[in-house]
């Protein structure tokens, strides 16, 4: 009974879909909604959801569809849903991608299907190398270690903890900050790795303050950053002379707030914070939080907005034309002024080339807000020649 | 190195206060709830709605906690649970399971995603130096509170009309009957017990844990080691349990990061296979 | 195990036709809904991750919330190989599933005493071991970022997986299809029947004359290479291992799965599968961040109602014709 309605639903489906199929340019969003990363996936549908409010669902003579679909974080059902995507749905770009592992897992399929992937969120260095439809809009994690390291040289600090959670970006962030210190001739006292699910810190934390560096260097994943930073201000570290500078994922735009006092006065670098001073901006968050009522956009949101732009433009280059091929050539060299502030895609290696922002966090009308106070402007994944 | 002794009590606390809840209703009740570390939600983010948005005073917020995720506990018990005392481990399993994922949710819909904190004040944020080990206020409350729960709960169930009542209804539900008490009440104020205790401990807690949807699953595991090890029959063996749990997390971090969880849960196994009724249980069971 | 499978099909005569039926619509499926083999692909996969649980715990009676322990291994197994050059599908299968049985028979000792509450605990804590042995071996499984790199190769050297899913599909329902021939026999051959009689009461069982720790052993045994068979399946057809294949939620979802289709007569966890995945599928196209919200409500309300009443005539339907 269950079977024959089930079997009857499934063979109405391609019908319906490949009737629409001629005007219409389906975006395939695959993002966690679900799990340990949800509040990726829903910073990245909202800011989705908010580009075609405001751009309109017509582009190039086509009208755009996005479909939006859950992975839980899940490796197999990104791909599984992204195979779906492709075969079924007969999307003509995919999107999203929460974490690392979702979109290697995803790469080697979209390869084969020749369909470009839009990188939101994933930012582990080796992603786009995986295969030439790679394009990414988020970040890249050597990019913000690289630049905090340069940083703390440049202020005097002499020796540093790196503090990370132990997976791709993490492995990242502790390679391109050390390399970045020596070469200013500052020193890594210790490379702490935690696991990535870790409730408690404290036992990391000290054993970092133990070994008495200037500063801890800190990433950790969307999410976690304020477990650690209060923990850090719960142990007196902030009062000890130690200075916490962190990747922008710790100071996360969306936790902010809720993570309270001890944050203020963290220095991290970051290539987007929703207090970033531009008309551009001002207008993005307005939107977003009017939208979004309770959350303020993140890194996670203005990724999602940028890869929709940067899907938009490319099909204004190409006329409406979806080839894949065609589609990713038109989106290399692509730049424009985002609410992060100017950003370009590497006509080379696809990736995101956008100021760095050395920021800190501050009370601006009593919410707490990264202010950013030095740029260093249009980086490269400093891990790509 | 007395430091890393004095995080890891505070966090073995924590799990206790957590943990012990569960350790009644599995222990006297025989329900397998998996469903418990919601409870535990529950209470944590009615701390954060009470303190952060409502501007209820920390201390007072925590009572609150307790009572708002008894009184959940109450509800479900009335109406669900009670169908599922006299069912299956299966079932239960399969009840609490979808609980878990009807309040995770549930929780994501109404109060967003993202992990929240309940605000410290300012006194709980201090640190002192005693004999040159350095602690924190708010780890003390934790110590303080958590131990003189553990206090109050080994009287309560051992010399307290309610806890022999307790122990009588369970150990013979029909016999306890015909003694005029009331079972069902009994089982309801237990479970009411237990899920406050667990809402309080996710208030408390709330600090060093870390709130989001996911709580529930996230600690789940915990939650299970330390009644399995402590033994689910009475209150100090999964007291001693979670202490031993909590210093032996903090510490393996601390002197052998790279090995992990792996050396807790291994620990697990072991006691699970020697003493199958717990590290701290009477070696008969009933 | 030819030569099991082949009796099996020698014993079809035994064969009602609602099961006949079952297999043809399953084969049916393949030529009829090309557009479905994906998620088809992951019900044949998760029907014969279910069909290993229910040998365990529908047959045996032992509650298990580690089953994916012996899941990922064989999915690492079959992922390990592929990476290191050794793509033959079907050697990588066979390899998945007799690690996955070599660690079953270890762990099996474990299992044979204690109450459900133990048994739960133990199954879970060999799982959550296994995670982490996972996690800290990375220069062997990738860690936390998952296994990277696996060439699989044509099946039989002839059908290279594509992008439709279709090999995929295929390959893993003659698997299926196999498995459950061989579980089919075995648990209507005396061997099963006193595996059933153990379930029913063990002491009973001791008493006239049968080996009851050697039947559980046997039993988890086979059942853990199943489980791994399925793992390295789902390694092969999605050409990706993550951490993921041992968490405790896949354990949690196959016990899930295994339920709402009904405990004890094989059939079980192949409905389950396929009504799992369409709902979770549906459900998550519907409201993909809430689904889990649904999901949950139907079990509360399955158990609360009672699965006997749900299931009650369906099953006895099934399990009478089967029998």
């Amino acid at each position: 009974m269950i079977r024959r309605s089930f079997m009857a639903a499934l063979l109405a489906v391609p019908f319906v879909a490949s009737a629409q199929a001629q005007q219409t340019v389906k975006i395939g969003l695959i993002v966690p909604m679900t799990g340990q990363s949800q509040s990726t996936g829903k910073q990245i549908d909202a800011a989705v959801r908010l580009y075609l409010q405001q751009h309109g669902d017509t582009v190039a003579g086509k009208k755009i569809e996005v479909v939006l679909r859950d992975d839980g974080g899940v490796a197999d059902t990104t791909k599984r849903v992204a195979q779906e995507l492709i075969v079924r749905d007969k999307v003509s770009v995919l999107a999203g991608f929460g974490l690392t592992p979702l979109a290697m897992a995803t790469a080697p399929l979209a390869a084969q299907a020749k369909v470009p992937m839009v990188v939101m969120a994933a930012a582990t260095s080796i992603i786009t190398a995986q295969n030439p439809f790679i394009v990414r809009t988020s970040q890249v994690l050597p990019q913000p270690a690289a630049a905090m390291a340069q940083w703390a040289v440049e202020n005097g600090i002499k020796s540093a903890v790196t503090l990370v959670t132990d997976y791709g970006p993490g492995i990242d962030a502790e390679t391109w900050f050390a390399k970045r210190m020596k070469e200013g001739g500052a020193e890594v006292l210790a490379s702490l790795r935690m696991p990535l699910a870790s409730p408690d810190f404290a036992p990391f934390l000290q054993r970092a303050a133990d070994a008495k560096p200037q500063a801890m260097f800190v990433f950790v994943p969307s999410g976690q950053g304020a477990a650690v930073a209060r923990q850090f201000a719960e142990r007196g570290l902030d009062k000890s002379g130690i200075r916490l500078i962190a990747t922008g994922d710790v100071t996360d735009d969306d936790q902010l707030n809720g993570m309270g006092d001890v944050m203020l006065g963290v220095v991290n670098a970051g290539h987007y914070s929703a207090a970033h001073d531009s008309a551009v901006n001002k207008a993005f968050v307005g939107a977003f939080k009017a939208a979004n009522p309770g959350m303020r956009p993140n890194f996670m949101a203005v990724a999602g907005y940028d890869g929709m732009h940067a899907i938009y433009q490319a099909l204004v280059k190409t006329k409406g034309d979806t080839d894949g091929a065609a589609l990713v050539e038109a989106m290399k060299g692509l730049s424009w002024e985002s609410p992060r502030g100017p950003m370009m895609i590497d006509p080379q290696t696809r990736d995101v080339v956008h100021n760095l922002y050395i920021r800190k966090v501050e009370r601006v009308d009593s919410e707490l807000y990264n202010v950013e106070f030095a740029t260093i402007p249009m980086m490269k994944d400093p891990a790509k020649p | 190195m007395l430091t890393i002794l004095f995080d890891g009590i505070a966090y073995g606390m924590i799990l206790f206060v957590l943990a012990v809840g569960l350790s009644v209703t599995l222990g006297l009740m025989n329900v397998v709830n998996l469903a418990h570390g919601a409870f535990a939600m529950a209470g944590g983010y009615v701390g954060v709605v009470l303190v952060n948005r409502l501007g209820v005073p920390y201390l007072a917020a925590l009572p609150l906690a307790a009572v708002a995720a008894a009184l959940i506990g109450v509800v479900l018990e009335r109406t669900l649970y009670v169908h599922v005392y006299g069912k299956s481990h299966l079932d239960q399993v399969l009840f609490t399971i979808g609980l878990v994922f009807m309040a995770s949710s549930a929780v994501s819909w109404a109060l967003g995603s993202q992990q929240v904190f309940i605000e410290l004040p300012g006194f709980l944020r201090q640190r002192f130096e005693v004999f040159g080990v350095s602690m924190g206020a708010y780890r003390l409350l934790v110590i303080g509170v958590c131990g003189a729960l553990a206090v109050g709960l080994q009287v309560l169930l051992s010399r307290t009309r309610f806890g022999s009542r307790l122990r009588a209804a369970v150990d013979d539900p029909v016999v306890a009957r015909g003694l005029g008490i009331e079972v069902g009440r009994i089982f309801l104020l237990t479970f009411a017990l237990g899920s406050g205790l667990a809402g309080l401990g996710g208030a408390l807690g709330a600090e060093i844990l870390g709130l989001d949807p996911n709580f529930p699953l996230k600690f789940m595991v915990y939650f299970l080691i330390v009644v399995t090890v402590g033994g689910a029959s009475s209150i100090f063996g999964p007291f001693l349990a979670a202490l031993l749990l909590g210093v032996a997390d903090v510490a393996g971090k601390y002197y052998l990061p790279a090995a992990g969880a792996f050396v807790i849960y291994s620990v697990m196994l072991v006691v699970l296979i020697l003493r199958p009724q717990g590290l701290f249980a009477p070696r008969s069971g009933r | 195990m030819r030569a099991a499978a082949q009796a099996a099909l020698a014993d079809l005569g035994r064969w009602r036709w609602p099961e006949v039926a079952f297999w043809v619509a399953a084969w049916g499926s393949w030529l009829l809904l090309p557009e479905q083999h994906l998620l088809l692909n992951e019900v044949a996969i998760l029907g014969l991750f279910a069909l290993s649980l229910d040998l365990v715990l529908g047959f045996a009676g032992i509650i298990s919330l580690g089953h994916a322990a012996f899941f990922g291994c064989g999915a690492y197994v079959a992922g390990i190989l592929a990476r290191l050059g050794w793509g033959d599908p079907v050697l990588g299968l066979l390899a998945a599933g007799l690690v996955a049985m070599g660690l079953g028979f270890v762990t099996s000792f474990l299992v044979l005493r204690g109450s459900d509450l133990t048994r739960l605990m133990v199954t879970l804590s060999v799982s959550l071991v296994l995670f982490e042995v996972a996690n800290r071996m990375a220069w062997l499984t990738g860690g936390a970022d998952g296994l990277q790199g696996m060439v699989v190769g044509p099946v039989l050297g002839w059908f290279a997986f594509d992008i439709f899913g279709s090999v995929a599909y295929a390959y893993s329902l003659v698997v299926l299809f196999g498995l459950f021939l061989v579980a089919r026999r075995v648990m209507h051959s005396p061997f099963g029947l006193s595996v059933r009689a153990v379930k029913g009461n063990a002491l009973r069982t001791a008493a006239i004359g049968i080996p009851v720790n050697g039947r559980l052993v046997a039993i988890y045994t086979m059942a853990a290479g199943y489980a791994g068979v399925a793992g390295g399946l789902l390694a092969q057809t999605t050409q990706f291992v993550s951490l993921d294949v041992i968490a405790f939620h896949r354990s949690a979802d196959v016990m899930l799965t295994l339920v709402l289709g009904g405990v004890g007569y094989l059939y079980g966890g192949l409905i389950g599968a396929l009504v799992f995945k369409w709902a979770q599928s549906w459900l998550s196209d519907l409201t993909p961040e809430y689904w889990q919200f649904w999901i949950g409500l139907v079990f509360v309300a399955l158990v609360v109602i009672g699965r006997e009443r749900v299931f009650g005539w369906p099953a006895a339907v099934l399990r009478r014709i089967a029998r």
